[in-house]
């Protein structure tokens, strides 16, 4: 039998908690990263939906931006944390960090304020299933790189998206009790294990 | 299917804030501020809990102007208070998109019996409760978060972990209870016993509870933390202290790291003087503002 896979989940801000029980669920070891050297021996990581600019300033203030930068393992980001990992930010702040991982390009609450959050059903590339998908004042991509590989797209937006060893939603799997997406990120970072190996 | 206003994207706006602190605000400028220095969100308000408690009169909902500069201001969630009962304020809030509403005994109540029905509503409502009766009783009325109400303005801590006991104390004694005891105990929580059994089973509330009321201190909100709350919601505390930047930012790592008391110890340095503080034990049963909602 295999050794569990383990995960760690950013804690700085966010829904770190339930990815932590998703992973659980699926038998992963995981851990909740709050500073640099809670990365050392994680397969993956996870970085959560959130506040965007209050997970970015306790990430650069905690010197996680670079250990991040530095981690060879796969990492999932959802809506906030997709925005950390892409490349550009439409309408990002001054001084917001974006790690780059990522060749896409987001627009932040793209859909609108609270009222305009909504869920909806998503055909995931590969499935007959329909996946449910919450979106809580959700960024969306409006650039996909060359290299970029979209799995999933909502009226004709790309809300989830791979490229390597980065997988992207724009919507929370946490949310739901559907681990398809979980699943997928094990997958992922199965792949990138072997890779490094 | 696409759908909005459901509990489960209501109460999913909650689950991102989680770990967080929400600053009260009055101003775009502080609004910027508290953005600036981590805050997860923002609470509009026109005055702060400590200046209503000081000038008397009816407090009420914030002027939409103000609420319009605000949101204009920063790209964090913007949340308002509508006074107890008072549906049309909430029916302004919405139409304002507000990201959330806080039916708050901070402003004058509005209804002496009833609170908002907020299932009628698609923007997501957070309420005030003293122990697990009011909280399940707001989550009953359609509330998708929860905030521990402690004593706003006052800068003491004492009431807001006196809820928190309350709250996560009679939730650790619901699970120890058997099944046919929780008819009679949701009669004496004057709650739905559908709730009372998800609360037994599940052993914590269906939406996320914050605590407020009396946060000052870096310390402060660690300890709320440490009690089982989910985030902390600062009022007076930042705006009424000496240096609301630095003070703010503090309260923010607090929250993050609220487990490390070698941050804790850190972040506590250089902040000034804290807000101008009234013990609660000191109080007249009129100026307390934790009795207001039922």
């Amino acid at each position: 039998m295999d050794e569990p896979l383990r995960i760690g989940v950013l804690a700085v801000q966010g829904n770190f908690r339930e990815h932590v029980n998703v992973l659980r669920r699926l038998g992963v070891e995981a851990s909740e990263v709050r500073k640099p050297h809670q990365l050392d021996g994680l397969d993956g990581l996870i970085i959560p939906g959130g506040e965007s600019t209050a997970i970015g300033k306790l990430v650069r203030a905690y010197e996680l931006e670079q250990a991040i930068l530095g981690f060879e393992g796969a990492i999932f980001g959802t809506c906030a944390g997709m925005i950390l990992l892409a490349r550009d930010a439409v309408d990002g702040l001054p001084g917001q960090p974006l790690l780059g991982l990522i060749d896409i390009g987001v627009r932040r609450n793209a859909y609108g304020r609270q009222v305009h959050s909504f869920e909806t059903d998503l055909e995931l590339a590969g499935e007959s299933r329909p996946l449910r998908a919450v979106f809580i004042r959700a960024p969306w991509i409006e650039r996909v790189g060359a290299g970029v590989e979209v799995l999933a797209k909502h009226d004709h937006r790309p809300v989830l998206a791979r490229e390597g060893r980065i997988l992207v939603a724009a919507f929370h799997p946490e949310l739901t009790d559907d681990t398809r997406v979980h699943e997928l990120f094990c997958e992922v970072v199965r792949e990138a294990a072997s890779v490094r190996s | 299917m696409s759908e909005i206003g459901t509990m489960r994207v209501k109460s999913g706006l909650a689950e991102m804030l989680k770990g967080g602190v929400i600053m009260d605000v009055t101003t775009a400028e502080q609004a910027k501020l508290a953005e600036e220095a981590g805050a997860c969100a923002v609470m509009a308000l026109e005055r702060v809990p400590a200046d209503i408690r000081a000038e008397g009169g009816v407090a009420r909902m914030a002027d939409p102007t103000k609420i319009r500069e605000i949101q204009e201001a920063v790209t964090i969630p913007v949340m308002a208070k509508a006074r107890i009962g008072h549906f049309a304020e909430a029916q302004i809030l919405q139409a304002l998109e507000v990201d959330y509403i806080d039916e708050s005994e901070v402003l004058t109540p509005a209804d002496e019996e009833h609170h908002i029905d907020k299932w009628q509503f698609t923007v997501p409502f957070v309420c005030g409760a003293r122990n697990l009766g009011e909280a399940l009783r707001r989550i009953a009325e359609g509330a998708a978060m929860i905030r521990t109400k402690g004593e706003a303005g006052t800068g003491d801590i004492v009431n807001a972990v006196r809820h928190m006991r309350a709250v996560y104390g009679g939730i650790r004694r619901l699970g120890s209870l058997r099944e046919e005891e929780l008819f009679a105990e949701a009669k004496n929580l004057g709650a739905p016993v559908e709730l009372v059994k998800w609360v037994a089973e599940n052993g914590k509330l269906p939406v996320v509870t914050f605590t407020a009321g009396g946060i000052a201190t870096p310390a402060d909100a660690s300890l709320c933390m440490q009690l089982g709350a989910d985030g902390v919601f600062v009022g007076s505390g930042i705006f009424k202290s000496s240096d609301p930047a630095v003070r703010a930012k503090a309260i923010v790592e607090a929250t993050t790291h609220y487990q490390d008391p070698e941050v804790l110890a850190r972040v506590s340095q250089g902040l000034g003087e804290a807000m101008a503080s009234i013990s609660t034990a000191g109080l007249d049963e009129s100026q307390l503002l934790e009795t207001r909602g039922w």
